[in-house]
């Protein structure tokens, strides 16, 4: 049961006043405690009577859920058809048909190692060297050219897989780049060090769209002659510089927060820098920054949708080209409404697993 | 808290020195924090340094290990010169343990894998004879009871012991204590003392800033007086008390014994 402020004044020997306790009194605290709390709980329940009844008509009552699109005009809810309808192109974009098992697979791959890989006790070498196994088989489904897999251009990937690759790579590559860029930040040497701070800082100093722009215009201007570069791999490291430039900051924050005697304690066992580094100050500082590093983590992860302005046929892209599609024009709520659930189930358990990861190291030393 | 039982072990040999301070300087910025150090530390001896604060007792001896860095003179431990090179810096680290007067223990890591972690990490002990190493010496500070704890959990005597256990885990061949029972609370400062007590009766060179008279006179083989970035004056325990040479040693004498 939830401790409420009255029952903290009571002392062991008096039991606290019914009414403070229980359903009844959580109630009388929390929400008609004075009379401007109450107004406030009566206002707020008037407005869900009034909101959340249509919203749930909409939604389920009188939507729709396999329709052509000429039906889906006369129906008073949500067309859900548009997804179920378009369900393959949104998530696979100009994947071939017949071969989209093969992202399917990939992602389901991702998705399982991702999940083995919550519990800290399965960190190990083994793990490692799964997540390189898992990574080149996902490659080799989405490349084919191999194993009897025929070959599928890069140019055709799209969809959720595309969503996911931008995001798992560029996070995962931005961390650790994030976090050798805030130990350069500090290092004693100036040049490493100067070369670090002008790195974030210019980075931070520019939208993510101008460097998508740079990366995907500007760049292969630089390039010789008959040279290009992969369009996606262009977009990732341009998500990947943009991300780190913040991971830095924000590990730099966690440095500063680690005290002169631990570096001094370390060192006096004879440690090295990078022992030091690694068992005893980053292990605290990263730690100290999981908050603010999964913010950063979960922006960057939304941010990868802005590569449909490099025309890139990301999860967003693929939607919106079934909207331009006059057969479902006009039913963007429920195409971005679906678009924006996905977003939010990876978000959203980013930040779960963050708080479950924060809450596990904090019962292990308090 | 005096412990009055003299330690008598066999007698330092000066001429063997282990540590070997000669004419050193060091500034912070223009302040001139130690001016014209020489000492000399035989294997085995034990050495008390005690004067006021900001004297420049702790800087002196952590330019011992390198955790300051002098501008003058010359620092040779273990017939190893101290200078920028990074490794003869490790390598005399890995020999000289530090305790430090607010116990730097790692709090992420359980009390035996803060021992274990010098000789696994620096020494290339296995792990498990390392955690061997790691339980003998908690046994031997009497905390081994507490290895699966984290640092947070134990108390302040508690932790200064096992930070003790965790320089010794090292085998060193020098320890230095950067006034180890002043964080302390009045009741816990017995059992830090006790364990050092005990360390020098196998022998170990040690060489110790406190304001523990009782310890010092018990303990030294030498005690040193600094002020202003020097050392006035070093005798013998019975020598330095009763009858101290300088004006200024003889005031701070009579300050901290009241
Ligand atoms: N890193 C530093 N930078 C500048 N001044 C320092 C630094 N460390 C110590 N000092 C100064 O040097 C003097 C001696 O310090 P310290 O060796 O800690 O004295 P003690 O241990 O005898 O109290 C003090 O005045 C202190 O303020
Ligand atoms: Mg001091």
């Amino acid at each position: 049961m939830e401790q409420t402020s009255a029952d903290i004044t009571a002392s062991d020997d008096i039991r606290p006043p019914v009414a403070s306790i229980g359903v009844i009194g959580w109630v009388r605290a929390n929400l008609f405690d004075g009379w401007f709390n109450s107004l406030l709980t009566l206002a707020t329940l008037y407005a869900l009577w009034v909101v959340v009844p249509p919203i749930v008509r909409w939604v389920i009552i009188d939507a729709v859920w396999n329709t052509t699109g000429a039906e889906c005009r006369d129906a008073a809810g949500a067309c859900w058809s548009i997804i179920a309808t378009n369900f393959r192109f949104i998530l696979f974009g100009f994947y071939p048909y017949d071969q989209q098992w093969r992202p399917l697979v990939a992602m389901l791959l991702l998705f399982g190692l991702l999940y083995y890989s919550q519990d800290r006790k399965h960190w190990t070498k083994m793990l490692g060297y799964g997540w390189v196994a898992g990574l080149v088989a996902m490659g080799l489904l989405m490349r084919g050219g191999l194993l009897g897999l025929s070959s599928v251009e890069t140019t055709k990937w799209g969809g959720l897989p595309l969503t996911l690759l931008l995001s798992v790579f560029g996070l995962t590559a931005a961390y650790p780049l994030g976090v050798i860029l805030a130990l350069g930040r500090q290092s004693r040497l100036p040049i490493i060090k100067w070369l670090c701070v002008v790195y974030i800082e210019l980075i931070r100093g520019v939208p993510l769209i101008s460097l998508l722009f740079m990366g995907s215009i500007i760049f292969p201007l630089f390039l010789p002659e008959g040279i290009t570069i992969n369009k996606i791999l262009r977009a990732q490291v341009a998500i990947i510089l943009f991300t780190a430039a913040y991971i830095a900051e924000v590990v730099r924050g966690g440095l500063q927060g680690m005290s002169r005697g631990q570096y001094e304690a370390a060192e006096s066992l004879g440690l090295n820098y990078y022992l030091t580094m690694r068992l005893i100050i980053l292990p605290q500082a990263l730690k100290i920054v999981i908050p603010p590093t999964v913010s950063i983590l979960i922006s960057a992860f939304k941010d990868t949708s802005l590569v449909v302005i490099i025309a890139l046929w990301d999860l967003l892209k693929t939607s919106q080209a079934v909207l331009s599609n006059p057969e479902w024009m006009g039913f963007s709520r429920e195409a971005y409404i679906f678009i924006a659930i996905l977003y939010f189930l990876g978000c959203f358990s980013m930040s779960n697993y963050s708080r479950r990861l924060e809450r596990e190291l904090d019962r292990d030393r308090p | 808290m005096t412990e009055e039982q003299a330690t008598e072990t066999a007698s330092p040999d000066i001429e063997d020195s282990i540590i070997e301070i000669i004419n050193m300087h060091k500034w912070f910025g223009d302040f001139h924090v130690l001016n014209d150090i020489n000492l000399k530390v035989g294997r085995k001896e034990r050495i008390v340094i005690c004067g006021p604060s900001g004297s420049g007792k702790s800087t002196l001896i952590r330019c011992i290990n390198r955790l300051e860095q002098h501008q003058r003179g010359q620092i040779i431990v273990d017939g190893i010169e101290l200078t920028n090179n990074i490794k003869n810096i490790e390598k005399i680290r890995a020999e000289v343990g530090m305790v430090f007067q607010h116990f730097n223990l790692f709090p992420h890591l359980t009390i035996v894998d803060n021992l274990a972690l010098g000789p696994i990490w620096v020494r290339k002990t296995p792990r498990k004879e390392a955690e061997e190493i790691a339980m003998y010496y908690l046994e031997k500070v009497h905390i081994a009871e507490q290895a699966k704890k984290y640092p947070g959990q134990l108390s302040g005597g508690q932790q200064q012991r096992v930070a003790i256990a965790r320089s010794l885990c090292m085998s060193p061949k020098v320890m230095l204590f950067d006034e180890p029972t002043s964080a302390l609370d009045p009741e816990m400062i017995k059992e830090v003392l006790d364990v050092m007590i005990d360390l020098a009766t196998e022998g170990m060179t040690m060489i110790v800033v406190t304001h523990e008279m009782g310890f010092a006179k018990s303990v030294a083989h030498r005690v040193l007086f600094m002020d202003f970035g020097q050392i006035v004056e070093g005798n013998t325990p019975t020598e330095f008390f009763d009858n101290p040479q300088h004006d200024r040693t003889k005031l701070f004498l009579s300050q901290i014994l009241h």
